[in-house]
């Protein structure tokens, strides 16, 4: 236990780089993920395949292979980055973009079709419909399973400790390095940290859902 | 449901959307051979970097790594479907003393890095790698099955169990008989989307040390020197990636499987449930 | 007091029985025709001590690791080479067990104490440093080797000398590795870690970084492959990281003897060859056996 007090600082160093990465990932992220999924019900032929070959390729690339091409393939590019947290961030927020857009479309799925006609029959364009009338009560009952994408977006963190940014695991691995004789202790703390970011989100989660459902 | 959002596009409005099509296939287009030219001039290309894939000795650590991949996805797949099954029925238990502290597990499994897990599991058991690989994904996965299939059976009209009830059954068998059997039927797709993750998450092994297919590409790419990197990582990311795009289409062919069979029934009376796969 | 005296004896016993053997065996040059170091024929150790187990098991587990080129790395058909890897082969020569009948497994750096500890492996031989906190948990024969802590740099660049030239610039390394400590704790440098020494060569060539850090013997495995992109800041090192073997904490009889192996690698030719037969090919100077440290 020792272990994990004397080192509290670096601790806590690694849990703040690790909540800003899934922070500025998980803003990203939703973005880019709500623009893929409208794309994908779009009327435009090319926005739809881009759309879809975007989430196939993504979603079944593991995550190393995407932090791969951020940190070590894009600098080949010609696109170098002064810090190699960016190269995290794309890697992070691209891949967690793909699960996002699939849960938003699977929640525009889930919008009674009467909704959309309904919006139509007053006059309303694409654009109308999808943001007054079908993304606002999509995104309410896509917020639990965005939850869950966030929850591992903020684990999946934890891979960057392998592509030059140093974070929660990374840090964990250094102490664990460190301290031979009390391996467990180190791995448990970063256990806990994880889960000072994670269960609130659990929770929060959970809360949502009940109050969504009610309103089902 | 797309067409409902928008009007059939008239002649003018054709012409646009075809314009932009055509605008924005041509900067992707654009974009790819410059990514090409610049990796040509960059002698990414060359022969003799790519010469190694006509070694047999390359192909068998490919074998082998693709191998142990699939193992450990495979039997974690068996293990996690089960435990996530027994999980979701804790999970809505009728007795508060058994949800209550299942909730609890739920969370902590789902809330813990697996390559943390992995690490724990090797280190605190002494395990091998292969099982410190298996168990780290069958804790995370068995977690996030277990919420899918709770989604399924919230997702089904409440006179399902009422009639249940009603014909007595008791709470156990209604669960068993009627709801399992039709919430997994309905989660099927986002199940199966779950195992593409988790043989993904097999690349997380590199952090034991277990010799999976990612493991391999970095073992080859250190031992025949850096300029072998690009094509090995190449050929390892196409691996991947065909794997997995076939493991979803046979999700999409058990997705309309399921949904003739359940054409007579009520499975297809609701709208679909919201319910994605986990990165 | 009496215990004590009894394993004292058990020990000379082993040890001259082994000193016999090592001489009539291995007396003429170490190593057969096929690379592998001969086999000591049936050597007897006294009852009870982890020699005579593992001669009598006629397998022993070693622990390596697999991504240190020139000490420890993975070929393409699962077998690990280099320096440590020989000297683990020459261990297990003088119990009686042939090359194929070792056991390797890969140790990443946070889990050799643990292997150890846990019995999953009987020696860790994986450029793993000696120091007081490590005696803590597991025992070290050795040091067989001594390295020290270098930064190498892209081959143009001449304002990188000394690790004092580093101080708030990118330095790469491994995740949690000692090198990685040292630099940021002792020269102020900002670490970019990555998850193996060969993953920091991108950054480096991109100039992302500035250096990378590690022991000299490792990045000279690097220079040695791209000649023309990096070098060595300087011949100098700037720490003394004294590779031992780590076996089982208390296990003194099987570290005095493992120890008393060593010297007689170093006697009978079979040390310097070793080296010459993998990091030799690249760093010209063959090492002096270092003073064995008997604690």
């Amino acid at each position: 236990m020792d272990v994990i007090l004397e080192n509290l600082p670096l601790y806590w160093n690694g849990f703040l780089r690790t909540l800003f990465l899934s922070a500025v990932s998980g803003v990203i992220a939703l973005v880019l993920g709500t623009l893929l999924a409208a794309a994908r019900v779009s009327p435009v032929a090319a926005l739809r395949g881009f759309s879809t070959v975007y989430v196939e390729v993504l979603r079944n690339t593991p995550l190393t292979i995407a932090f791969f091409f951020a940190a070590i393939v894009l600098p080949r590019l010609g696109v170098k980055f002064e810090q190699f947290e960016i190269a995290a961030i794309i890697a992070l927020s691209t891949y967690t973009a793909a699960f996002i857009a699939e849960a938003v479309r699977s929640g525009v799925n889930s919008v009674p079709v009467g909704q959309a006609e309904a919006a139509r029959s007053i006059g309303m364009n694409f654009g109308q419909v999808l943001n007054l009338i079908i993304l606002p009560q999509a995104l309410r009952t896509v917020v639990p399973p965005l939850i869950n994408i966030l929850i591992a977006l903020v684990k999946n963190s934890s891979v960057a400790g392998a592509f030059f940014v140093l974070e929660l695991f990374g840090y964990g691995r250094q102490l664990a390095n460190a301290n031979g004789d009390a391996v467990i202790p180190v791995l448990l703390g970063v256990a806990f940290f994880y889960l000072l970011l994670t269960v609130p989100l659990g929770i929060l989660a959970s809360t949502v859902e009940r109050k969504v459902a009610i309103a089902r | 449901m797309s067409s409902v959002l928008y009007d059939v596009p008239g002649p003018k409005a054709r012409r646009i959307s075809l314009i932009g099509s055509i605008v924005g296939s041509l900067l992707i287009l654009g974009l790819l051979a410059w990514i090409i030219m610049t990796f040509a001039q960059q002698g990414i290309f060359e022969g003799r970097r790519w010469q190694i894939f006509t070694r047999a000795d390359v192909w068998m650590l490919l074998g082998n790594g693709l191998g142990a991949t699939l193992s450990a996805a495979a039997l974690a797949a068996v293990i996690a479907f089960p435990l996530g099954l027994l999980l979701c029925l804790l999970r809505i238990s009728d007795a508060a003393f058994i949800r209550i502290p299942t909730r609890v597990v739920l969370e902590f499994l789902r809330g813990m890095p697996v390559v943390l897990m992995m690490l724990f599991v090797l280190l605190g058991f002494g395990t091998s790698p292969f099982i410190a690989v298996v168990t780290g994904l069958v804790l995370y996965n068995s977690a996030v099955f277990a919420e899918i299939i709770r989604a399924g059976i919230q997702s089904l009209p409440k006179g399902q169990r009422e009639a249940g009830l009603a014909i007595g059954l008791t709470s156990f068998k209604s669960r068993m008989l009627i709801e399992l059997p039709q919430a997994v039927r309905r989660m099927m797709p986002s199940l199966v989307a779950q195992m593409v993750v988790l043989l993904k998450d097999t690349s997380l092994g590199y952090i034991v040390a277990y010799g999976e297919l990612l493991r391999a590409v970095q073992v080859m790419a250190d031992f025949l020197g850096t300029q072998f990197l690009f094509p090995i990582f190449f050929v390892a990311a196409a691996i991947y990636i065909a794997i997995n795009i076939l493991v979803s289409r046979i999700a999409v062919w058990i997705e309309r499987r399921g949904s003739k069979k359940a054409a007579g029934g009520v499975a297809k009376a609701e709208p679909e449930a919201a319910e994605a796969p986990v990165p | 007091m009496k215990a004590f005296m009894t394993r004292r004896k058990s020990f000379f016993v082993a040890a001259t029985a082994a000193l016999a053997l090592s001489l009539s065996a291995c007396g003429g040059g170490g190593t057969d025709a096929g690379g592998d170091p001969s086999v000591a024929a049936e050597p007897t150790f006294a009852a009870g001590t982890t020699m005579e187990k593992l001669a009598s098991a006629g397998t022993i587990k070693i622990g390596t690791k697999y991504d240190q080129p020139l000490f420890g790395q993975v070929g393409l058909d699962g077998k690990p080479i280099g320096f440590d890897v020989e000297i683990g082969k020459l261990i297990a020569a003088k119990l009686g067990i042939p090359a194929d009948k070792i056991e390797w497994s890969e140790t990443v750096s946070a889990n050799r104490e643990p292997f150890i500890e846990q019995g999953k492996v009987d020696l860790v031989i994986a450029t793993y440093t000696i120091n007081d906190k490590r005696k803590q948990v597991v025992s070290f024969a050795g040091p067989y080797y001594e390295a020290g802590q270098a930064l190498m740099v892209n081959a143009d660049n001449d304002t990188i000398k000394t690790p004092e030239d580093v101080r708030g610039k990118k330095v790469c390394s491994v995740t949690g590795s000692t090198p990685a400590a040292t630099i940021v704790d002792q020269y102020g440098a900002e670490l970019v870690p990555a998850a193996t020494y060969s993953a920091c060569l991108e950054p480096l060539r991109n100039k992302q970084v500035e250096a990378v850090t590690t022991d000299n013997v490792i990045l000279a495995g690097f220079v040695d492959k791209e000649p023309e992109a990096f070098k060595l800041a300087s011949d100098e090192t700037f720490t003394k990281e004294p590779y031992g073997i780590g076996l089982k904490k208390d296990d003194t009889e099987f570290r005095n003897w493992i120890n008393d192996q060593l010297e007689s690698f170093e006697e009978d030719g079979s040390y310097k060859k070793a080296w010459e037969d993998t990091a030799g090919s690249v760093i010209k100077t063959a090492p002096e056996l270092p003073e064995i440290d008997r604690y």
